[in-house]
C-alpha cells in the first residue's frame, strides 16, 4: 500500500514529464537567442507524428505478417516525434534566422499551424482506421511503467524512483545532458554567448546562424518528444482531439520559472505536474473542481510576478533572446 | 601588357613589407558611399592613426579588415598575400583582431569566458583551467585583470583590457582599436598608450582610430586622414601638427579658437544651495553643492567622469532625487520676479510657475529625443500640451522643425526625417534647437559636443554663445578642459560630488583646474561664489609633476588621477 504522498509524487512526475520535455526544448532554443512561442505547435506535431510512427510501424508489421516488437514501436514514435518537432522548428528557424522575420509572430503562427495539423491528421487517420486512431497492445506495453529487477521492488524508493515509464528517465537524461552541455562544454559557452550577445559572439568568431539553427531545431525536436508523451502515455496511445492544449504554453512559462536552467527545470516541472493532478488526490470539501484546475495557471502568473520583481543578472533571460541578428546592422 | 605586368610585380614586392595593404576599397550602404576608392597601408610594427571626422568612413574601412563588412570592390593584402575576409573568424585566422568602440563582450560572462569564447579546444572546459591560462597571458603583458570577474561588474577600462587580452589570446599581430579613448579617463588613456607602445615593441602592428588630434600626435608613427569616405593624405606624425591635421580632416583651414563674447552680467537665474544626493548604494553623489548662475553668462562645470555632473544637472531638472538642499529658479509671481524653489517638483509644475528651463541631457537619443520618431514629432513632444484641442497641432511643430533645419543647417531630408537615422551632430542640433526654441531663462547642457566632429562642435559653441548674448543663463557641463576654459565665463570645478571651487577661466591655468578636479575639499563652506584661484587650498608643489596631454577630461598629472579614476570607474 502506498500512502497518499507517494502516489501524489508519482502522479506529479508523470504529469510533469511532458512539461519538462517542452521546457527543455525551449530552454535550448532560448539560450540561442530564439524565443520560439511555437512550443505548443511543435508538441502537437510531435504528438500526432509519434502516434502515427507507432501506428504505421504496427500496420507494416501486420501487413508483413511479423510480430510487433514494443521496443521498435517506441523507437519509431520517438524518432518520428523528434523529426516532426524539429521540422516545425526548422520552418521557424528559416523564417527568423535567414529571413529575419519577427520571432513572436512566427512562433504564434507555428503554434496555430501545429495544432491544426495534428488535430486534422489525427481525425483523418482515425477515420481511415475506422473510427479512432490507437496503437496496439505491444506498443502500449512499451510505454507502461517499468519493472526493474530488484530496484523497483525496494519499498517506498522503488515506486518513487524506479517504477515510471521509460520516457520519464529519457526526459531526466536530456535535462542532465543539456545542463552539462550548456555549462561545462566549449560549445555550450559559445551557444550561451550567441543567446546573450550575438554581436559579441560573432566578433569572437562564432557562427551565430549555425548555432541558432542547431539549437532551435534540436530544441524543437525535444519539444516534439514531449508532445509524443501526451499521445502515447497520458492518453495511452489513443489520439484525443486537442490532447496537448495548454501544455505547450505552460512549458514556455516553466522556462522562466526554471531561470533557463535545465536542472532547475526538473524540479519546477514536477511542481507544476503536481499542481495539475492535485485535484485527483487532495479534496477540500466545498472547493469546486474548477479552482483546482486553475492552480497551474495561477501559479504561472505568480511566478511571472515574482521573477519580474526579483531582477537578477545571473538568472535573467538571455539578453539576445527575441532579437534577430544581422551583422551589418548599424548601431 | 608588359607595363601592367611589371606594375603587378612591383605591387607584390611592396605588399611584402606591409602588414596590411588595402587597395581601392569601395563600400556602399544603399546609395551612400561609406568608403570610396580608399587605400591604406599598415607597416610592420608601427602605430598608424586613422583620423577623420564622424562619418568619414574610418570605422567602416577597418570593419572590412575585421570581417564585419564585406567590401563592394577593392583588394586586401595581409602580410603580402591577397585575402578574402568574410567573417571575424577569417580575420582572426589572418592574425587580425579588432577592439570595437562598443565592446563586444558578453555581459554575464567572466573575463576568462569572454576571452576563450569561440576558440577551438577540448570539448569539456574547466573554469579554473581557463582562468589560470588567462591570468598567465595577462601577466606576460603586464595587464591587471581578474579573470573570474563578470563583465557587468567591470569598469570601462577593465572591459577594454579584457578586449585587448581576448585579441592577444587569439594570437593577433595586427590590432585595430576603434576610438579606444572615448570612454577613458586621462590616466587610463595614458595607461592604454603605454600598453600600445609595449605591444608595438613586441612587433605588433596597430591601427588606432580617433578624432582627437592630441592622441594622434602622442601615440602614432604615421597618420592616415580620411574625409567623407575618401583618402586625403598619409603623413608622418612627427612632421605634422594640430593645425595641419585639422585642415586635412575638415578640408579647409579651421580656427580652433572659441569665442567668448562679452556680455553685461544679468540678474540671478538659478541658485543651488547645499544640494545633496545619494545613489542607491547610499553613497553621496553630490555633497552640499552650492552655486549661482546669472543671465548672460556661461557657467562651465568641470570634473573627471563620475564626479557628480550627471546627478547635478538631473537633480536640477527634477529627474534625480535629492536628499537635501534647495534649487531656486527665477520665476514670475504676480508680475514680480521671484526665486522659486523647484526641488522635488516635476517638470510640469515647474513650468506652471512661469519658469522656463531647458535641459539638454548627455544621453541624446535615450533621454533627449525619441530615435524612432521624426523631427516634427520630436519637436512636438515639447509643445503638444500647449494646445487645448483634443487633436494635436502638427502644423506649428512642423514649421518650427523646418525652421530649425534651415537655421542650424541640419543635414536631413526634411522635417519627416527619423531622428535615429541622423548623424550625431545633427541629432544634437535638433535637440538643442528644440530646447532653445522654448526661450528658456536657464539652459543646462550636458556634454553637448560628445562624439561630434569639429564643425558641429563649433556650431554648438556658437549656439550657446548666442543664448548667452540673449541673456540666458547657460550651464555647460563639459569634458574637454580646453573648451571649458575658452568658452565659460566662470568655471565650477567638481571633485567627488563636491564643489572644489569656482574660478575665473581667464586667469586660472589648466594645471590648477586639473588639480582641483582631484582635490578633496576640506571645508565646503569656504567656497564662495567666486574665490580667486590663490585662495584654494592646493599643494602647488604638485604642479612640478609632469602634466598629461588634454584628453577628454582635462589635464593633470597621471598620479593625481589614480584615486579618482577608480572612483569614477565605480560610479559608472
Amino acid at each position: 500500500m502506498l500512502d497518499l504522498g507517494t502516489t501524489l509524487v508519482m502522479a506529479a512526475v508523470l504529469a510533469g514529464t511532458p512539461l519538462l520535455l517542452g521546457a527543455l526544448g525551449e530552454i535550448l532554443t532560448e539560450r540561442s537567442g530564439n524565443l520560439n512561442l511555437g512550443v505548443e505547435g511543435m508538441m502537437f506535431m510531435g504528438a500526432i507524428m509519434g502516434l502515427m510512427g507507432s501506428f504505421m510501424y504496427e500496420q507494416a508489421m501486420t501487413a508483413a505478417g511479423a510480430q510487433t516488437i514494443g521496443f521498435f514501436s517506441a523507437l519509431a514514435a520517438l524518432v518520428m516525434s523528434f523529426a516532426a518537432g524539429a521540422f516545425g522548428a526548422l520552418i521557424y528557424s528559416f523564417l527568423t534566422i535567414t529571413l529575419r522575420s519577427n520571432q513572436n509572430v512566427t512562433g504564434l503562427v507555428l503554434t496555430i499551424f501545429g495544432t491544426g495539423f495534428a488535430n486534422f491528421l489525427g481525425e483523418f487517420a482515425g477515420q481511415q482506421a475506422g473510427g479512432y486512431l490507437a496503437v496496439g497492445a505491444a506498443t502500449k506495453a512499451a510505454f507502461a511503467p517499468l519493472a526493474i529487477p530488484f530496484l523497483s521492488d525496494i519499498p517506498l524508493l522503488g515506486p518513487l524512483f524506479f517504477q515510471y515509464n521509460w520516457m520519464v528517465y529519457f526526459a531526466l537524461a536530456v535535462a542532465v545532458v543539456m545542463a552539462v552541455f550548456l555549462f561545462r562544454t566549449r560549445f555550450g559557452l559559445n551557444l550561451r554567448a550567441v543567446g546573450e550577445d550575438p554581436a559579441a559572439a560573432d566578433a569572437a568568431g562564432i557562427s551565430v546562424s549555425r548555432y541558432r539553427y542547431m539549437a532551435t531545431v534540436i530544441g524543437g525536436g525535444i519539444c516534439g518528444t514531449g508532445g509524443m508523451y501526451m499521445s502515447m502515455v497520458t492518453t495511452s496511445g489513443v489520439w484525443v482531439h486537442g490532447c496537448v492544449t495548454g501544455y505547450g504554453w505552460l512549458a514556455v512559462a516553466l522556462v522562466i520559472f526554471a531561470t533557463w536552467s535545465p536542472l532547475r527545470g526538473i524540479l519546477v516541472a514536477a511542481v507544476f505536474g503536481g499542481l495539475m493532478v492535485v485535484r485527483m488526490y487532495v479534496s477540500i470539501p466545498g472547493l469546486p473542481i474548477q479552482i483546482y484546475e486553475m492552480l497551474p495557471y495561477v501559479a504561472t502568473i505568480l511566478v511571472l510576478i515574482i521573477t519580474s520583481v526579483r531582477q537578477s543578472k545571473k538568472h535573467a533571460m538571455p539578453a539576445g533572446t527575441g532579437l534577430n541578428y544581422f551583422r551589418e546592422d548599424r548601431e | 601588357m608588359s607595363l601592367t605586368g611589371s606594375l603587378q610585380i612591383e605591387d607584390d614586392l611592396m605588399s611584402d613589407t606591409l602588414a596590411v595593404h588595402m587597395e581601392n576599397i569601395t563600400k556602399t550602404f544603399g546609395k551612400v558611399y561609406a568608403n570610396k576608392d580608399v587605400s591604406l597601408e599598415l607597416r610592420q610594427g608601427e602605430i598608424l592613426a586613422l583620423l577623420g571626422e564622424n562619418g568619414s568612413g574610418k570605422t567602416s574601412l577597418v570593419n572590412m579588415l575585421s570581417g564585419i563588412y564585406f567590401p563592394d570592390s577593392g583588394e586586401i593584402f595581409v602580410q603580402g598575400k591577397k585575402v578574402t575576409i568574410r567573417s571575424p573568424r577569417d580575420a582572426y585566422g589572418l592574425g587580425i583582431g579588432m577592439i570595437h568602440q562598443h565592446f563586444k563582450l558578453v555581459d554575464v560572462f567572466t573575463a576568462a569566458e569572454n576571452i576563450v569564447l569561440g576558440q577551438p579546444g577540448a570539448l569539456a572546459m574547466s573554469k579554473r583551467h581557463i582562468e589560470s591560462r588567462v591570468a598567465e597571458l595577462a601577466g606576460r603583458y603586464g595587464f591587471e585583470i581578474d579573470p573570474a570577474k563578470p563583465v557587468y561588474e567591470m569598469s570601462v577600462s577593465e572591459k577594454q583590457t579584457t578586449e585587448i587580452i581576448k585579441i592577444l589570446y587569439r594570437g593577433a599581430d595586427i590590432l585595430i582599436l576603434d576610438e579606444p579613448t572615448a570612454v577613458l579617463t586621462p590616466h587610463e588613456t595614458d595607461k592604454l598608450f603605454a600598453v600600445m607602445r609595449n605591444m608595438k615593441a613586441d612587433g605588433k602592428s596597430i591601427i588606432i582610430i580617433t578624432h582627437k588630434l592630441g592622441e594622434v600626435l602622442a601615440v602614432s608613427d604615421r597618420t592616415h586622414v580620411l574625409r567623407k569616405g575618401e583618402c586625403v593624405a598619409t603623413v608622418n606624425t612627427a612632421e605634422t601638427g594640430k593645425a595641419q591635421l585639422t585642415e586635412m580632416m575638415v578640408g579647409r583651414p579651421v580656427s580652433l579658437h572659441i569665442e567668448r563674447p562679452h556680455t553685461a552680467k544679468n540678474d540671478e537665474r538659478l541658485r543651488v544651495v547645499d544640494l545633496t544626493c545619494c545613489n542607491k548604494d547610499g553613497l553621496k553623489t553630490l555633497d552640499k553643492v552650492s552655486f549661482t548662475a546669472y543671465g548672460g553668462e556661461i557657467l562651465g562645470i568641470a570634473g573627471i567622469a563620475g564626479s557628480g555632473q550627471k546627478e547635478l544637472c538631473e537633480a536640477i531638472a527634477g529627474l534625480y532625487p535629492a536628499i537635501g538642499g534647495a534649487v531656486l529658479m527665477r520665476g514670475q509671481w504676480e508680475g514680480e520676479a521671484v526665486m522659486e524653489p523647484v526641488l522635488g517638483l516635476g517638470p510640469d509644475v515647474i513650468s506652471k510657475k512661469g519658469i522656463s528651463m531647458a535641459f539638454v541631457p548627455e544621453d541624446r537619443l535615450g533621454m533627449g529625443l525619441v530615435a524612432a520618431m521624426n523631427i516634427t514629432d520630436n519637436v512636438m513632444l515639447r509643445s503638444y500640451k500647449n494646445s487645448k484641442s483634443p487633436l494635436v497641432d502638427r502644423k506649428t511643430p512642423r514649421v518650427l522643425a523646418e525652421h530649425l533645419i534651415e537655421q542650424l543647417a541640419i543635414v536631413a531630408p526634411g522635417p519627416g526625417a527619423i531622428v535615429g537615422r541622423l548623424s550625431g551632430g545633427n541629432v544634437q542640433k535638433v535637440l538643442i534647437g528644440r530646447e532653445i526654441a522654448q526661450e528658456p531663462t536657464v539652459l543646462i547642457v550636458a556634454y553637448p559636443v560628445r562624439g561630434l566632429d569639429i564643425n558641429s562642435s563649433y556650431k554648438i559653441y556658437d549656439l550657446l554663445n548666442e543664448q548667452k548674448k540673449k541673456g540666458v543663463a547657460v550651464v555647460f557641463i563639459g569634458e574637454d578642459l580646453d573648451v571649458l576654459l575658452e568658452l565659460s565665463d566662470r568655471l565650477l570645478v567638481l571633485s567627488s560630488g563636491r564643489v572644489s571651487g569656482i574660478v575665473d577661466p581667464r586667469t586660472v591655468t589648466k594645471e590648477e583646474v586639473g588639480m582641483m578636479m582631484v582635490l578633496d575639499v576640506v571645508d565646503p563652506s569656504n567656497v564662495s561664489s567666486e574665490p580667486p584661484p590663490e585662495q584654494l587650498q592646493m599643494d602647488l608643489s604638485l604642479q612640478d609633476v609632469e602634466m598629461g596631454a588634454s584628453a577628454g577630461g582635462g589635464s593633470a598629472s597621471a598620479d593625481l588621477f589614480l584615486r579618482d579614476a577608480e572612483a569614477g570607474g565605480k560610479a559608472q
